[in-house]
């Protein structure tokens, strides 16, 4: 009893010591106004709010946000894949660059023979990747495969190139028994413990403050790792993204914030999602290092990324990489883009300024990519990707016991109940459930 | 937010404000009426202290914030991966749960966030997913709602929608909890039917300081996220014999606290306290026998424990302060009507908090204090 008493006592009376120390300086201020005998030069006084570090001012004058002429955005090389300044070229081997590209378009295939193959029903629904495959590849190559990734839904390109087979990629989308999520999730919820990729989910920005937890463990771990977090320029809307982008500069943590500006959150125009100066100009408001570039460069993503990462782990500071690009595609199979956008401006993107077709140009410049190989690589990823395609497609859907598993990591007494009479009811009214589609 | 906090820090405990807090009955002269002014205040329970435990070593007296540190002081001294962190936890916390583990561990592992509660529940499932071991503050159980999409939508679904790639189990989140005499509609909620209806996690209440140290380890061993609500009445007010170190109470297990043989009593937190004075004043001027039983997990509850006893008596009378509809109140007296409907000899009664928010000047009124339990009960006997 003594012992709590004493500490009350001891938090009431340096509240209360605090109270009359301000007390005092308040009475000293007023005393000095109206008794103060010499000039006063208030030019030399200094602010001395604990909130900010700053001078006075003694015009009135309304800080203005610079939306017209904006942070500029970073690029390596120009449309037609022209390295602009050799001092920022990353001299990537032809090796690493052909990867690049062969990421990118075997993305682009999977995208198509799955966006068909909703249009026919197979898979209920699909996002795909189109115009934004430079963003994906050139970050994820900047970065330490130990490095942890969360992601929003849009960056399937970082874990084609982490190594996913595209059987899992099917098996998430078909929700088969191969489905590492076991089928629970929408497709285009990927996930992969083996390369830290952690799982996605619908709800938007919410992995924005995770990222920050994550990267603040890592950090006390000592092990030379990094976090990167991607989200789009709509999700940064959301209360999450201040709260991580606050909680990651008062913490230290580092921490790539990667942004997908691509013009559009479903219908809403950045106009109406934003007035500052897209999303790159917050990061300096917390304290953040912040860089904008032209996310069709998978060089000046690949560039940005890789000086983020060393100094994110050097200094434990987060960065901020706003990658400027453009949704080709529809935001989903549930969306037709055509009811609030012009075709032509999709046209633009998809055939003058695409990330494929710059590093196509890139390589074709040092002869390091042919039409023949063109050709033939088109024909040889399309078939990989239909083989797995059809296999994933024969495959049955996972156990529905595992409708009742992971929930919590044991399963509860009430869920074993549950689960008993889902099996008896099915036993009971067999002929209308599915069940000759399920694993048994 | 902060600023009503802070109120609260010494205002938590009326009678400690009044026996020993003479510089805070100064701010306010007109409290002159000493005997009105406690009256107003008097407890709406008795504290009774548990039996000291013998079989988890030394024991030392402990109220409910101490013997919170202590669950934390054990946790970080055998965890070096865990953290704590939440709104002013560094300077020990508005309610002093965390008082001295800063300077004993670090200040990486005991800190200060910025003022975001959704902030506090993302990064801690961040910080569990990475395999550390995260305990989050939220500074009152009544704000803990902007981080409700981060608790149901996220924690809750970790491990269900990754197929168990990944979780974040080493989560526990801590929050003050229930009535305080005068905290009004956002210092003094009970929001665990909330949290009731989400699979995935679970919400943990204690009625005193042991079992506020067992349970609170056990939620931060449990491999599933926890929400650990504690009801600040009891921070100064409930004392008792402690162990010293670590041991754990199982969650999901209720506890008989006394046994009888006409009624079940089924609560949580304080209310527990109301219910063994009700249980007393029953067998004194009714001679009615009744078995108390003190919940602890809201989710997964034990529907064995609260059935078993059930069956044997044949009535339940359930009282939580949340508000009646909607209330976790329901969920039992609905699943025990399933399961007992031929033992029962009396509709299951539920004595609650109204289906108003939280009142100020109107508190006593308000509560389901012991004269409605009594009430009930005798309808109950009588019916």
């Amino acid at each position: 009893m003594n012992n709590m008493y004493r500490v009350c006592f001891h938090a009431a009376r340096q509240a209360a010591g605090l109270k009359a120390s301000r007390l005092l300086q308040h009475r000293a201020f007023r005393a000095s106004a109206t008794h103060r005998q010499q000039p006063f030069d208030s030019s030399l006084e200094k602010p001395q709010f604990p909130g900010a570090s700053a001078e006075f001012v003694d015009q009135l004058e309304f800080i203005q946000p610079n939306v017209i002429s904006g942070i500029p955005v970073y690029r390596v090389m120009d449309r037609q894949g022209n390295i602009i300044n050799p001092s920022q070229d990353p001299e990537l081997s032809k090796e690493t660059v052909l990867n690049f590209y062969q990421k990118m378009t075997l993305l682009n295939t999977m995208d198509r023979i799955l966006y068909e193959s909703q249009r026919q029903g197979r898979i209920s629904f699909y996002m795909t990747n189109y115009g934004e495959e430079g963003t994906h590849i050139g970050s994820a190559a900047a970065l330490d495969p130990n490095d942890l990734v969360f992601g929003q839904y849009r960056e399937a390109g970082v874990l084609m190139y982490r190594g996913f087979p595209l059987d899992l990629f099917m098996a998430q989308c078909y929700a088969n028994a191969d489905d590492l999520g076991k089928g629970r999730q929408m497709p285009v919820h990927y996930g992969s413990k083996d390369l830290n990729f952690v799982t996605i989910s619908s709800p938007l920005a919410t992995q924005i403050p995770q990222a920050v937890g994550s990267a603040y463990a890592i950090k006390r771990e000592n092990a030379n790792r990094a976090v990167i977090c991607y989200f789009g320029e709509g999700a940064a809307s959301e209360g999450d993204a201040h709260a991580g982008f606050n909680f990651s500069a008062t913490l230290e943590c580092p921490l790539i914030f990667f942004c997908r500006n691509n013009g559009y959150a479903i219908s809403t125009p950045t106009n109406e999602q934003y007035r500052g100066d897209g999303i790159a100009a917050r990061g300096p408001g917390y304290g953040m290092m912040s860089i904008r570039v032209d996310g069709n460069d998978v060089f000046a993503v690949y560039n940005a990324t890789k000086e983020a990462r060393r100094r994110a782990v050097a200094e434990n500071q987060p960065f901020l990489i706003e990658a400027m690009t453009y949704r080709i595609g529809h935001h989903s199979t549930s969306d037709d883009s055509s009811a609030y956008r012009s075709v032509d401006e999709v046209n633009y993107w998809d055939k003058q300024d695409h990330p494929i077709s710059r590093l196509r140009h890139y390589m074709t410049a040092r002869n390091w990519w042919s039409e023949d190989d063109e050709r033939s690589w088109r024909k040889q990823s399309r078939k990989m990707v239909m083989e797995v395609f059809e296999r994933a497609e024969r495959r049955l859907k996972p156990n529905p016991e595992l409708l009742f598993t992971d929930v919590y990591q044991e399963m509860t007494p009430n869920l074993n109940k549950q689960r008993e009479s889902l099996w008896r009811h099915v036993q009971q009214y067999k002929e209308h459930y599915p069940l000759d589609m399920y694993d048994k | 937010m902060a600023a009503a906090a802070r109120f609260l820090i010494r205002g938590a405990n009326p009678k400690l404000s009044i026996s020993g807090g003479g510089t805070l009955l100064k701010l306010s002269p007109s409290c002159s009426s000493r005997t009105k002014t406690q009256r107003r205040h008097a407890a709406h329970f008795t504290y009774h202290p548990d039996p000291v435990p013998t079989q988890y070593g030394p024991t030392t007296k402990m109220n409910l914030f101490q013997s919170v540190t202590s669950a934390l002081d054990n946790t970080l001294a055998s965890d070096p991966t865990a953290v704590i962190f939440g709104e002013d936890v560094a300077f020990g916390g508005v309610f002093r749960c965390t008082v001295g583990l800063r300077d004993k561990y670090g200040k990486d592992r005991v800190f200060n966030t910025p003022l975001c509660e959704q902030g506090i529940v993302g990064f801690g499932i961040g910080v569990a997913v990475a395999g550390a071991t995260a305990i989050a503050e939220i500074q009152f159980a009544d704000y803990i709602y902007p981080a409700f999409d981060q608790i149901v939508n996220e924690a809750a679904k970790y491990r269900y929608r990754s197929g168990n790639l990944f979780d974040c189990g080493n989560l526990t989140i801590r929050a003050p909890w229930g009535c305080v005499g005068h905290g009004s509609l956002y210092h003094s909620q009970s929001p665990e039917a909330f949290f009731a209806h989400c699979p995935g996690i679970k919400v943990v209440i204690p009625r005193g300081p042991v079992q506020a140290k067992g349970l609170l380890l056990s939620c931060i061993a449990d491999q599933n996220p926890c929400i650990f609500f504690e009801p600040k009445i009891l921070y100064r007010a409930a004392v008792e014999q402690v162990p010293v170190e670590s041991y754990t109470i199982p969650l999901s297990q209720a506890e008989v606290l006394q046994e009888g043989s006409d009624i079940t009593m089924v609560a949580w937190g304080t209310q527990i306290h109301v219910m063994r004075e009700v249980a007393n004043m029953a067998q004194e001027k009714l001679g009615v026998s009744c078995e108390v039983i003190d919940l602890q997990t809201i989710l997964p509850w034990d529907v064995e424990t609260v059935c078993k006893s059930v069956v044997k008596t044949g009535r339940l009378l359930i009282s939580h302060e949340a508000p009646i509809t909607g209330g976790f109140a329901a969920e039992i007296s609905s699943t025990v009507q399933e399961e007992c409907f031929l033992n029962l000899e009396a509709p299951i009664s539920r004595v609650c908090g109204y289906d108003t928010p939280f009142p100020h000047i109107f508190e006593p009124f308000y509560i389901p204090d012991k004269w409605k339990c009594f009430e009930a009960i005798k309808k109950m006997i009588n019916y």
